[in-house]
């Protein structure tokens, strides 16, 4: 029970910065909104034909866990099963959901396409980095009206004191009207090279930077 | 025929989000699934959509378009036999 | 000491009625809520589906309301959660929800997404569409202090819901849970299934041979969780939740994995925290979705975890697929067949047709029935378990 968790690697994606580990990397700020996850897909030369496949909330995601595991290959040390993917944000799927909406207005005349629907769940973006990574455990998708670094944490940390989980990929990752926010970070149970514990008051200090 | 698949080829490059693709990139006989486009069941049903929504075909099984897909041409050659 | 997550009330709010006996009565009068509709406001052709009655729930909801000066407009979502919740606490006064120990989670894939049709945007704030502000208004309807949680994780949010309140639970953090799943018809959901080829022409099918695709419903399940012994009521049977888990396939995103491994993972899991040998369990509540290829995923998962000879079936072809709703809809008829010994045949089933040989229940049965697994599966590749247990009465 006295186990400690600490936060052991962090990416984020706002405002035309990338940052990895509290680093800023690639940055142009003269690039409007979503575009930016599709310049960062390039300038990091990631590769992935599903890519361009994505929804805009799928590609922000793909895009920060690409950093971030590469960063902190967690697939190298555990076993499938024993990585959790835990991610929040505010606007669920809204920014997909409007453009299959829009596909249904006309009501004798419509043609929804599959490939938009199938977006319209936050959680498949959990089910892309599961299947990019070949990562088979733990899987919730919650919403918050903003970040909630008091639940993140401790619901967080009571999943791998209780071992349902050794590791986890947990944070924030909020698409919605061209503005973006990927918060993503690793919990493990032992020091990464982010010397960070994984509490609520250390989360909110990095959320805030 | 060679006009419509040029067509098909453009169209199926907008409609499946193929953005690293040009038209020229696609073989009119090559398998447009288990092929080198890595297309998947979504694809499929989304290739249902586009003839259904430019063409007027309706493809209730989507089983059936197994047949109609196996290549641009075989799909351009349903699209002649079957428009309406 | 480990606090026990009791069950302690529990509604369903269906086309086949608005509590979970009523609910439990029509299923073992094999009475499907599943119907040809003609409704253009859903879908240009006519579809096979479960919908609530609208004159009923708002008269219903009417009478929830005549006690009440607020003049706030709800949602036809919103009603059903209302509804839910309002019967839970009717059914049991030790339930306290103005308590600041007590957590509403709310369990939805698209909660008010109707509101993004222009004809309807009109009456409702533009946030409402949010399930953050959704779940704020039923919160604030009830005077409940806490801010409402929300799991939206495709088909598997009703039984990931249930997991989460029993965790919860377990670290003292609150002492009453109230779980609501909910999710409505709309031209939203029915045309992205209708794009899927998903959608059966008749009442889906679950398992058979000549299944054909899913039947959608909408509808609302709540079951009130409590660590508190002095809020039991139940004197006949207490039930917990014993164990639950989730897991993901990495296959595809609207694919079922062919292998059933995630599923088998989630099952394994959740035996393994309650304590249980797979030749204990007495019934399965499956998913069922009667699509060819998630009935032959369940059949090989069910198979892999020594579970092929319990008997299980699916409630789809009574409720249709009511997606957030369905794993707390679902477990509630769980809780009924362990309440009353009375295992429910899956309507529509006739002949066996899965990959592998599964023990599907035709006719509704009495039996021993003295736990239940609940199992879910979901688009994003999620799935997930739970169980549920009597235990005895001290």
């Amino acid at each position: 029970m006295e186990q400690k968790n600490y936060i052991t690697s962090l990416c984020s994606i706002k405002n035309g910065i990338v940052s990895l580990d509290g680093v800023s990397g690639f940055s142009d700020k003269s690039i409007d909104g979503v575009d930016f996850i599709k310049a960062a897909y390039k300038e990091y030369q990631l590769s992935y034909p599903k890519f361009y496949k994505m929804d805009n909330l799928c590609k922000l995601a793909f895009v920060a866990s690409e950093l971030l595991l590469k960063n902190n290959p967690l697939t190298k040390k555990y076993a499938s099963q024993d990585i959790a993917i835990v991610i929040a944000n505010s606007a669920s799927s809204l920014e997909i959901d409007t453009e299959h909406q829009r596909t249904i207005s006309d009501k004798n005349n419509y043609f929804p396409s599959p490939s938009v629907f199938v977006y319209t769940l936050p959680n498949i973006l959990i089910g892309e980095i599961a299947i990019r990574n070949s990562i088979k455990g733990e899987n919730s998708f919650f919403i918050f009206d903003k970040f909630d670094a008091e639940f993140m944490s401790s619901y967080i940390n009571s999943i791998l004191d209780s071992s349902k989980a050794k590791c986890c990929i947990t944070g924030w990752i909020e698409l919605y009207e061209n503005k973006y926010e990927a918060f993503l970070y690793t919990v493990e149970q032992q020091e990464g090279t982010l010397k960070t514990e994984h509490t609520a008051q250390e989360l909110k200090k990095l959320y805030n930077h | 025929m060679d006009a419509l698949i040029e067509q098909l080829k453009g169209e199926i490059i907008k409609q499946l989000n193929l953005e690293d693709l040009k038209p020229a990139d696609i073989d009119s006989d090559a398998a447009l699934f288990g092929g080198g486009l890595g297309l998947d069941s979504i694809d499929a049903l989304e290739l249902i959509v586009l003839l259904e929504k430019n063409y007027g075909i309706k493809v209730s099984n989507p089983a059936d378009g197994k047949k109609i897909f196996q290549s641009v041409r075989t799909m351009a050659e349903y699209i002649s036999a079957n428009k309406k | 000491m480990k606090l026990e997550s009791y069950i302690v009330a529990d509604n369903i709010i269906s086309p086949l009625g608005f509590s979970s006996s009523e609910n439990f009565e029509q299923l073992k009068q094999k009475k499907t809520g599943v119907k040809r509709l003609e409704s253009s406001e859903l879908s240009s052709e006519p579809v096979c589906a479960a919908l609530v009655d609208t004159q009923k729930l708002n008269s219903e909801f009417a009478k929830l309301t005549t006690n009440n000066i607020e003049a706030k407009e709800y949602t036809r979502l919103e009603k059903m959660v209302l509804l839910s919740i309002n019967d839970c606490l009717k059914q049991n006064s030790n339930i306290d929800i103005t308590s600041k120990k007590t957590l509403i989670i709310l369990s939805t894939t698209k909660g008010n997404v109707d509101l993004l049709d222009p004809t309807l945007a009109s009456k409702f704030d533009k946030k409402r569409v949010y399930l953050w502000e959704t779940a704020n208004v039923i919160a604030q309807h009830f005077i409940n202090p806490n801010k409402p949680l929300i799991v939206s994780n495709a088909c598997i949010s009703g039984v990931l819901a249930i997991i989460l309140g029993k965790r919860l639970l377990e670290t003292n953090q609150y002492d009453t849970i109230i779980v609501s799943g909910v999710d409505i018809l709309t031209r939203f959901v029915v045309s992205g299934f209708q794009s899927f080829k998903a959608i059966s022409n008749e009442v889906a099918k679950p398992y058979d041979a000549k299944r054909d695709g899913i039947s959608l419903g909408e509808g609302c399940g709540t079951v009130v969780l409590t660590n508190k012994v002095s809020s039991i009521k139940y004197q006949v049977s207490r039930i917990v939740v014993s164990g639950g888990a989730s897991s993901n396939d990495a296959n595809h995103i609207s694919g079922p994995s062919r292998t059933g491994d995630g599923l088998f993972l989630a099952i394994d899991k959740t035996l393994k925290e309650s304590n249980i040998k797979a030749s204990e369990v007495d019934y399965i509540s499956g998913h069922g979705t009667a699509t060819i290829y998630n009935d032959d995923m369940e059949s090989i998962a069910i198979t892999d975890a020594k579970l092929a000879a319990v008997p299980m079936n699916s409630l789809k072809s009574y409720f249709g697929h009511t997606l957030g709703a369905a794993g707390v809809i679902e477990s509630i008829i769980g809780l009924q067949s362990m309440r009353e010994n009375t295992l429910i045949g899956t309507y529509n089933f006739n002949e066996l047709g899965v990959t592998m040989p599964i023990n599907i229940i035709k006719n509704t049965q009495a039996a021993t029935v003295n736990n239940c697994l609940k199992t879910s599966a979901g688009f994003g590749g999620c799935n997930a378990a739970v169980f549920f247990q009597k235990v005895e009465n001290n």
